[in-house]
């Protein structure tokens, strides 16, 4: 509860530090962030580009925010992402079964293609004690020059060198329902997929021994290894499963949201995914919501800069700042801390001065 | 009578207890103050709210006669009160000089006046005779003396007023004598000293009155020469407590732990303990004596499978289980009370209740095909809490971090003894806790005793391995030197054994 509250504070105050950036930059922040959140909620297709920007995030939120449970940061998000949607992209360009079938195997591929990314950093960790950030930062160049070899070489476009060949309608996860339900969005079962992961990644967290297990390796390894726990099982787990969601990322975003990769970016949706996490306090359904809000951020960015002088850098300066304060959380739980308190003596010396009145 | 600090009626909350329930305590100029209590009675709360770590919700500090708001520890130091925590605060990779001025570094110029520092340190060191070396590294000298920079410490910022939080948990009995010394010349030299401890021995040793505390309430404040270490013990428990040890006489039956020729390297790779042999047979406790660091922790994580071992064999029940994993030996009935209570005990950051089922989550009825089963964990953590009397806000939902050093050791212990081993490793077992906790401890591990079970204690203190033991084994750098019969010793003859005397003699 509290935390939901500090996570709410830290928007609240993002929203305040951008709107007093507009009124700097000469701009009204009234119409700025009306026009913001309209970009992003204002008609029924603009909220279902709103959740289909949010569903890579999801998967990146939770990825980060399920290692970091079991005590590791996981910043190779964005190459897991590259490497779960090249597997995914491979498979569509290339099998040729029906789609229900197709679609399954696509996603088990993204989320193994993720999943042997992170591998490799969890096996140098539990073998060489080798720490996770440095070793997942330098998976992600790997992967991004992956990318940039299989894609031309095996995958290649019709018209352009950079980019994949389009996967054909029934190899994504585009779906013509949701579409319909949203008014001509580009929201697809990518979505669907995610709201099924944050449950059950929830559910594994909070009901199971698996979960249980991992976050005491993460809290105190050193009791969890005295308890017979096998440390670098878990550790090594952690991260697959870490890996495997951002794997899952790349798949929403490479043959949900797009149906073509391109070489040479690095997706900002990877590291996007570390501050969800930080915003959702890494709890899934924190998470989840947390997702929403950049994506509809990013999503009404566009309408906003449209429809204003306010450049669209603003959305990414609230972001910033919203994690800023996130990151923070601590000052602002002294705050509510000091807030409360100050209110307890007020009552108390209201009540000091009506005994003394009688 | 001018006292220089008067606490009057302090009173603090925390959510689901109340710490500290009107508490008074006075402090005359140039004694020695014991502040005696259980764990968890509110001491340490206390002395937080007089160091300023902790706002009181009510009552008023009164220090030199005025009264004071102490908001935070700089205010504190202002006033001259200083602290020496019972876990320092210092820089490993610092020298002591470094470490004294951290936070108001002598400046000539640009850059830090280093040696004006350390003479004042080495003037201070010789003063109270506390023989510090100023350029020495921390992580180079010994527990005793890193203690001692904390006192020159809170001296260099001009202290008259020391509070010493359980000083002596972490020493051993020379440098606890030493530190009594060095005590007795601060306050001839006009410090005022505040002790928080439980120790009836150190009390009566140095103390000149001392305030005992029960569940946050005052009892009574007394001169330490007119009681016994028995009336102060039943002032603190509430309840006449007996120091003895009762029990029968052991019936060993069959062997259940066998160490044979065990050789182990220690952190430093070197061989930490060589060509070791142990016998214990159920319905018997064999203790381990030895000064620390002389092969006990290598004993106790071989037989736990913690480290690996080089050489030999370890049987447990005639089964083999030298290169078996932790977890097989935790179900095959090996029990660990860590040392470390909080580095390997608990999960700090679990509640009581998920850190009662720390080894036993996969089995029924904790869990079932992988799923927890919350309710069945509660049940089984009220279970503990109530049998082992262990004290919490909020019971199993208390977050282990929330509970004071004896109420989790209680926990452990709870923890360990309800798995029913047949071995149960004791490290330690009742280090800080109060006499009442100790005797309640010592009764729980000589009933798993007479169970049948075996039961290797190892301990520093001297008392409880001759007091709990039927036989004791002494070791001295990593060899086993000898055995004893627990009742036909006494403490010259294990603690010469203990420096390695007598070895050629009884081998």
């Amino acid at each position: 509860m509290r935390r939901v509250i500090v996570s709410l504070i830290a928007v609240l105050f993002g929203i305040i530090a951008g709107a007093i950036l507009m009124a700097v930059t000469g701009n009204s922040p009234i119409e700025g962030f009306s026009y913001l959140f309209q970009g992003g909620l204002k008609t029924i297709d603009r909220i279902g580009n709103t959740l289909a920007t949010a569903t890579p995030l999801i998967f990146t939120g939770l990825s980060v925010a399920f290692a970091f449970r079991t005590g590791m940061f996981n910043i190779g998000t964005p190459g897991q992402m590259l490497i779960g949607g090249l597997f995914a992209t491979a498979i569509g360009l290339t099998v040729d079964i029906a789609k229900p079938l197709l679609l399954l195997l696509m996603i088990v591929a993204g989320f193994v293609g993720g999943a042997l990314w992170a591998f490799i950093p969890g096996l140098l960790k539990a073998k060489f004690n080798v720490h996770e950030v440095v070793s997942t930062i330098m998976m992600n160049w790997v992967a991004y020059w992956t990318v940039y070899y299989v894609v031309p070489g095996y995958f290649k476009g019709e018209y352009l060198e950079t980019e994949s060949k389009k996967l054909p309608a029934d190899s994504t996860l585009r779906s013509e329902f949701l579409s319909d339900l949203f008014n001509g969005s580009y929201i697809n079962n990518g979505f669907i997929l995610a709201i099924i992961t944050t449950i059950i990644i929830a559910f594994i967290i909070n009901k199971t021994t698996l979960g249980y297990q991992l976050k005491a390796v993460g809290f105190n390894k050193h009791a969890a290894e005295y308890a017979g726990m096998k440390v670098n099982r878990n550790i090594i787990l952690s991260l697959l499963i870490a890996g495997g969601l951002s794997g899952l990322a790349g798949v929403a975003q490479y043959a949900g949201n797009a149906d073509v990769m391109q070489i040479g970016i690095m997706p900002s949706q990877g590291f996007d995914g570390i501050a969800v996490a930080l915003l959702g306090a890494n709890a899934p359904f924190g998470v989840f919501f947390a997702a929403i809000f950049f994506g509809m951020l990013y999503a009404g960015t566009g309408f906003m800069s449209a429809m204003t002088d306010i450049p669209p850098e603003i959305a990414n300066t609230i972001i910033a700042i919203i994690i800023y304060f996130a990151a923070t959380s601590i000052l602002i739980e002294r705050m509510i801390n000091w807030f409360i308190r100050g209110k307890k003596r007020k009552k108390e010396k209201l009540a000091g001065s009506k005994e003394g009145e009688q | 009578m001018e006292y220089v600090v008067e606490m009057r009626n302090i009173r603090k909350e925390f959510p689901g207890v109340v710490a500290n329930d009107n508490i008074s305590l006075t402090l005359k100029k140039g004694e020695i103050h014991a502040l005696l209590g259980e764990n968890g009675a509110g001491k340490s709360t206390l002395m937080s709210i007089l160091f300023g770590m902790y706002q009181p919700d009510s009552g008023s500090i009164y220090v030199r006669g005025k009264e004071v708001k102490i908001s935070n520890p700089n205010v504190a130091n202002e006033l001259g009160i200083g602290m020496v925590h019972q876990h320092f605060k210092l820089v490993e990779n610092f020298t002591v000089t470094q470490n004294i001025i951290l936070g108001l570094e002598p400046k000539k110029g640009l850059h830090i006046d280093i040696e004006s520092a350390a003479k004042r340190i080495e003037d201070l060191s010789k003063k109270y005779g506390l023989n510090v070396d100023p350029y020495a590294k921390i992580e180079n000298i010994s527990v005793g003396m890193q203690q001692r920079v904390e006192i020159i410490k809170t001296l260099y910022r001009n202290a008259d007023i020391l509070i010493f939080d359980e000083p002596t948990a972490v020493l051993t009995p020379m440098e606890i004598e030493e530190l009594m010394e060095i005590m007795r010349n601060l306050v001839k030299e006009g410090k005022s000293i505040i002790l928080i401890t439980h120790k009836l021995k150190e009390i009566k040793a140095v103390a000149d009155r001392c305030t005992v505390i029960r569940r946050g309430k005052t009892i009574g404040t007394v001169n330490v020469d007119e009681v016994s270490e028995e009336k102060l013990a039943e002032m603190m428990v509430g309840r006449h407590v007996s120091f003895k040890v009762e029990k029968e006489e052991s019936k060993p039956g069959k062997t259940i732990l066998k160490m044979e020729n065990v050789s182990v390297r220690n952190k430093k790779k070197v061989l930490g303990l060589k060509n070791f042999d142990l016998e214990i047979r159920g319905g018997e406790i064999v203790g381990i004596a030895g000064v620390d660091g002389n092969g006990q922790t290598e004993i106790v994580e071989a037989i736990t499978g913690l480290t690996k071992v080089e050489e030999g064999h370890i049987y447990l029940n005639d089964e083999d289980i030298t290169h078996i994993p932790i977890s097989e030996r935790i179900k095959k009935g090996v029990a660990h009370i860590p040392e470390d209570r909080q580095k390997r005990g608990l999960v700090l950051d679990y509640t009581i209740g998920e850190n009662m089922v720390l080894e036993t989550y996969y089995k029924e009825p904790f869990s079932k095909r992988g799923l927890l089963n919350k309710k069945a964990i509660l049940e089984y953590a009220e279970k503990i809490i109530e049998n082992f009397d262990v004290r919490s806000g909020e019971g199993a939902h208390s977050k282990a971090r929330g509970l004071s050093g004896g109420n989790q050791q209680k926990a452990i212990i709870g923890r360990e003894i309800e798995l029913n081993p047949d071995l149960l490793i004791a490290v330690q077992p009742t280090r800080g806790l109060d006499v009442g906790s100790i005797e309640y401890i010592h009764k729980r591990l000589v009933e798993h005793r007479d169970k049948g079970k075996a039961v290797l204690l190892i301990s520093l203190e001297l008392d409880e391995v001759l007091q709990l033991s039927d036989r004791i084994v002494v070791v001295n750098n990593g060899e086993r030197v000898g055995e004893l019969i627990a009742a036909e010793t006494n403490e010259n003859e294990v603690g010469l054994m203990m420096a390695g005397i007598g070895k050629e003699e009884k081998a």
